[in-house]
C-alpha cells in the first residue's frame, strides 16, 4: 500500500537574533490509508510543532522548515505554491484542534462555519453548502442538527465543539486528519465519546488520522502505530501493540511505567527523574535522555544516538538498541538523501 | 472501633444564585447539595467527577473559601462556621491546600523561601534562625527541592517544580488535613508520577490526611484508600478504592470508569465501553427524579420520579441508585481486569 503522507527528516527551528529553538528535528514517517499514528510526547517534545509544519500553520518567521519534506501522494507540501497549499489544506488534509472553544469564530455561527469549508474547497452554493452542514451535524450526533447549526458556538457544550469541529475538518471528506490533542479539554465519558466517533467517521471515509496526544491510555486505545517523541526528536517508533508489549528506548519504558492505570494499583510509579530538557538552551552533546536515563552508558554522554531499524520495521535512537540492529543506519533522513 | 474523622461534611449544600439572561428570573445552581462525607487521620479520602459536578466548591467549603448555604463542616469535631477569627487562624494551620495550577498560586514576586517561609510569619512561629533554618531545609528535603532554588523565583521553575513548591508551602506548618484539588493534572505524565510518589510518601512521613479532588480515576486509584464519585453536586457513590474499581454499584461509576483509557492496547482490544449519551445536564436544570437517569442504561420508570438517597448496599459501600444492586456479576469493565 502506499503512504498517504510520507513526512521525511523534517527540522522546524524557531530562529530569533538570540537564538534558535530546535523545536522540531529530525522526524521521520510513512501514513497509511485507514490507519491512525499516534505522536507521543509530553510538552515541548514538538508534536504540535510537527503538525503545524505540515499544514503551512506556523508564523515564519520565526519558524524556519530547515531540512525535509512532507510528500502527500508523492508532492512535496514545502515546494508547492500557496495557492495549491490551500487547495489541500482543509480539504485533503484537515486539523482539529485541542481547544474547541479557540478554535471556532465566536460570532460565526456552526453551520457557516461548517460551509465555509465546503464552499472554498467544493464550489457549492450557499443553500447547498447549508444542508451538508446539516447533514454533518446529524452524522457527527449533534441532536437536532437542523436547529443547532443556527447557534453561535457559545451555545454549544465542550464536547459538542468538538464535534463541529470535526464535522468542520470532515466536511471535504479529507484523506488525512490532523487531531492534535482532541480529547484533552473534555471530561472522560465525553472523550470516549468522541474517540468513538472518530472511529467510526475513519472506518467510513477510510481516512488516515495522525493523533496527537500525551495520553497513552489514548494512545493505546487509538493507534495502529506510534511515534515516541522527546525533545523534538523521535526516539521510538513501533506498532502499537509491540511498543507497549516490548518498549525498547529507555524513555518509552519510563513514560509507559509512570502512568498510573485504573487496573493495576502499584505502591510506587516508577517516575522519569529529572525534566525534560530546556530547548531554548540548546541540548548538549550525547543522548538528549542521557541525564534522566536509568541505564545510560559512557558514550551516550559525548554520542548521539542514531536511528536503529530493529525487526518489525521498529526503530529506537538508543545505544542499547545497536546489538539487536538489523540494519545500523543512519537517522532516517540521511539514509533518503543517499537515496537520491 | 471507630476512630474519630478529622474531617467531617454534613449535609453540606452550596446554592448559588444565577440569572442566565439579563431579565429573566433568578434561577439557582445547586453547586453542592447535600453531601456528606468523613475522613479519617492518615487516611487519603477522594472526590472524583468530571466538571461541573461540584467537586472545587466542595473543596472551597471544606477550606472556608465559601460559605455554605445549609449544612456543616466539622474539622476535629468542632463546626467551621461557628469559629472565631482566632480559632479559625488555628485551624487553617492544621488544615492546608495544594491547588491545581503551580502557575497562578505562587507570589511571582516573591522568592522561593519566602513562599515556603511566609506561613511561618504569619502564624508567628520558627523566627529563630538556626532552627528556622534546620526546618526549611528538612522541607526542602522533603520535597526534593534543591537549596538553590531558594532565592530564585517562580517563573524560573517548570511546573513540576512549582508544584513542589507549593507543596512545600503546604505542609510548613505541619497540617493534618491537606485539601489537593487536581495537583496533579496540570503536569506532564513523566512528572505527575514523580509528584504522585512524593505526596504518598510524604503522607507515611508526615501522617497527613488528604482531601484529594480529581478528575482522573487512574490517580486516584494510585493515590486514595477511600473515594466519592460526584454528579451535579450529590455524592452518588462511595466506597473504599478496591471495591469501587472491582465492584461499581453505581450506573454512573460504571460507565465513567469502562470510559478511562488504560495504557494497554491488549486490555483495550477486550474490554467494553458503555458510551453514555449525551452531556451532563446543566446545574441549572437538574433532571427531576434521579439526576443521572436521562443518561442511565438501566433505567425504570420510578427513576424519572423518584430521587434515590445514598443508601449502604453492603458496609461501606454506599451507592445512590435504588435499582441496586443493579448487577450481581462483576461489571464488564471490571472482568476484563481479573
Amino acid at each position: 500500500m502506499e503512504p498517504v503522507l510520507s513526512v521525511r527528516g523534517l527540522r522546524t527551528h524557531f530562529v530569533t537574533r538570540e537564538r534558535t529553538v530546535k523545536a522540531v528535528d529530525g522526524i521521520s514517517y510513512d501514513l497509511f490509508p485507514g490507519k491512525t499514528l499516534a505522536i507521543v510526547g509530553e510538552s515541548g517534545s514538538g508534536k504540535s510543532v510537527h503538525a503545524l509544519s505540515i499544514l503551512g500553520l506556523l508564523p515564519m518567521p520565526p519558524a524556519k522548515i530547515v531540512a525535509g519534506e512532507i510528500l502527500y501522494r508523492g508532492k512535496d507540501l514545502l515546494k508547492m505554491p500557496p495557492a495549491d497549499l490551500r487547495a489541500i489544506r482543509g480539504n485533503r488534509i484537515a486539523m482539529i484542534f485541542q481547544e474547541p472553544m479557540t478554535s471556532l469564530n465566536p460570532v460565526l455561527r456552526v453551520g457557516e462555519q461548517i460551509a465555509e469549508a465546503i464552499i472554498l474547497h467544493q464550489k457549492k452554493s450557499k443553500a447547498q453548502a447549508w444542508a451538508k452542514a446539516v447533514d454533518l451535524l446529524k452524522k457527527v450526533g449533534i441532536p437536532h442538527p437542523e436547529e443547532r447549526v443556527h447557534d453561535y458556538p457559545h451555545q454549544f457544550s465542550g464536547g459538542m465543539r468538538q464535534r463541529a469541529m470535526i464535522a468542520i475538518a470532515l466536511s471535504c471528506e479529507p484523506d488525512v486528519l490532523i487531531a492534535d490533542e482532541p480529547t484533552t479539554a473534555l471530561d472522560v465519558t465525553i472523550q470516549a465519546q468522541i474517540l468513538e466517533l472518530m472511529k467510526d467517521l475513519q472506518r467510513e471515509y477510510k481516512m488516515a488520522i495522525i493523533l496527537i496526544t500525551h495520553n497513552i491510555g489514548v494512545v493505546a486505545e487509538m493507534a495502529d502505530d506510534v511515534v515516541v517523541m522527546y525533545a523534538g526528536r523521535p526516539v521510538e517508533q513501533a506498532a502499537c501493540g509491540a511498543l507497549f508489549k516490548n518498549p525498547q528506548h529507555p524513555y518509552t519504558k519510563g513514560l509507559l511505567a509512570s502512568v498510573p492505570s485504573i487496573y493495576v494499583r502499584k505502591e510506587r510509579l516508577e517516575a522519569i527523574p529529572g525534566q525534560p530538557p530546556d530547548l531554548g538552551a540548546g541540548l548538549p552533546a550525547g543522548c538528549p535522555f542521557v541525564s534522566r536515563c536509568s541505564c545510560a552508558m559512557e558514550r551516550c554522554q559525548n554520542d548521539d544516538p542514531p536511528q536503529f531499524l530493529l525487526k518489525g520495521g521498529r526503530m529506537s535512537n538508543c545505544w542499547k538498541a545497536e546489538e539487536a540492529c538489523e540494519n545500523r543506519t543512519h537517522r532516517f533522513e540521511s539514509a533518503h538523501e543517499a537515496a537520491k | 472501633m471507630t476512630e474519630t474523622p478529622i474531617l467531617e461534611v454534613k449535609n453540606l449544600k452550596k446554592h448559588f444564585s444565577a440569572r442566565s439572561q439579563m431579565f429573566e428570573e433568578k434561577s439557582t445552581v445547586k453547586a453542592v447539595d447535600g453531601v456528606s462525607f468523613s475522613v479519617l487521620p492518615q487516611e487519603s479520602f477522594a472526590v472524583v467527577g468530571e466538571s461541573g459536578c461540584g467537586k472545587t466548591t466542595l473543596g472551597k467549603l471544606v477550606l472556608g473559601l465559601e460559605k455554605a448555604t445549609e449544612g456543616q463542616v466539622l474539622f476535629e469535631g468542632k463546626d467551621v462556621a461557628a469559629m472565631s477569627r482566632a480559632e479559625l487562624k488555628a485551624m487553617r494551620a492544621r488544615m492546608q491546600v495544594i491547588f491545581q495550577d503551580p502557575y497562578s498560586s505562587l507570589n511571582p514576586r516573591m522568592t522561593v523561601e519566602q513562599i515556603i517561609t511566609e506561613p511561618w510569619d504569619i502564624h508567628g512561629l520558627h523566627r529563630d534562625g538556626a532552627a528556622r533554618t534546620a526546618r526549611l531545609n528538612k522541607l526542602l528535603d522533603d520535597c526534593g527541592i534543591a537549596k538553590s532554588f531558594l532565592t530564585r523565583h517562580p517563573h524560573e521553575f517548570s511546573g513540576g517544580q512549582r508544584q513542589r513548591v507549593g507543596i512545600a508551602r503546604a505542609l510548613a506548618l505541619e497540617p493534618k488535613l491537606v485539601v489537593a484539588d487536581e495537583p496533579v493534572s496540570a503536569l506532564d505524565v513523566s512528572i505527575q508520577a514523580q509528584i504522585l510518589n512524593l505526596l504518598k510518601d510524604l503522607q507515611k512521613e508526615h501522617r497527613l490526611a488528604y482531601l484529594f479532588i480529581s478528575h482522573d480515576f487512574s490517580v486516584v486509584r494510585h493515590l486514595c484508600t477511600r473515594i466519592a464519585v460526584m454528579y451535579l453536586g450529590r455524592v452518588v457513590e462511595a466506597a473504599d478504592s478496591e471495591t469501587l474499581f472491582n465492584d461499581p454499584q453505581h450506573p454512573y461509576t460504571e460507565a465513567l470508569l469502562s470510559a478511562v483509557p488504560v495504557p494497554d492496547p491488549s486490555i483495550e482490544q477486550r474490554r467494553k465501553r458503555i458510551l453514555l449519551t449525551g452531556d451532563v445536564p446543566s446545574p441549572l436544570k437538574p433532571p427531576p427524579g434521579c439526576r443521572f437517569h436521562p443518561r442511565c442504561r438501566y433505567v425504570k420508570d420510578a427513576c424519572r420520579t423518584q430521587d434515590p438517597a445514598l443508601a449502604e448496599a453492603r458496609a461501606g459501600h454506599f451507592a445512590a441508585c435504588p435499582v441496586l444492586p443493579f448487577k450481581d456479576k462483576r461489571s464488564d469493565a471490571a472482568l476484563v481486569a481479573l
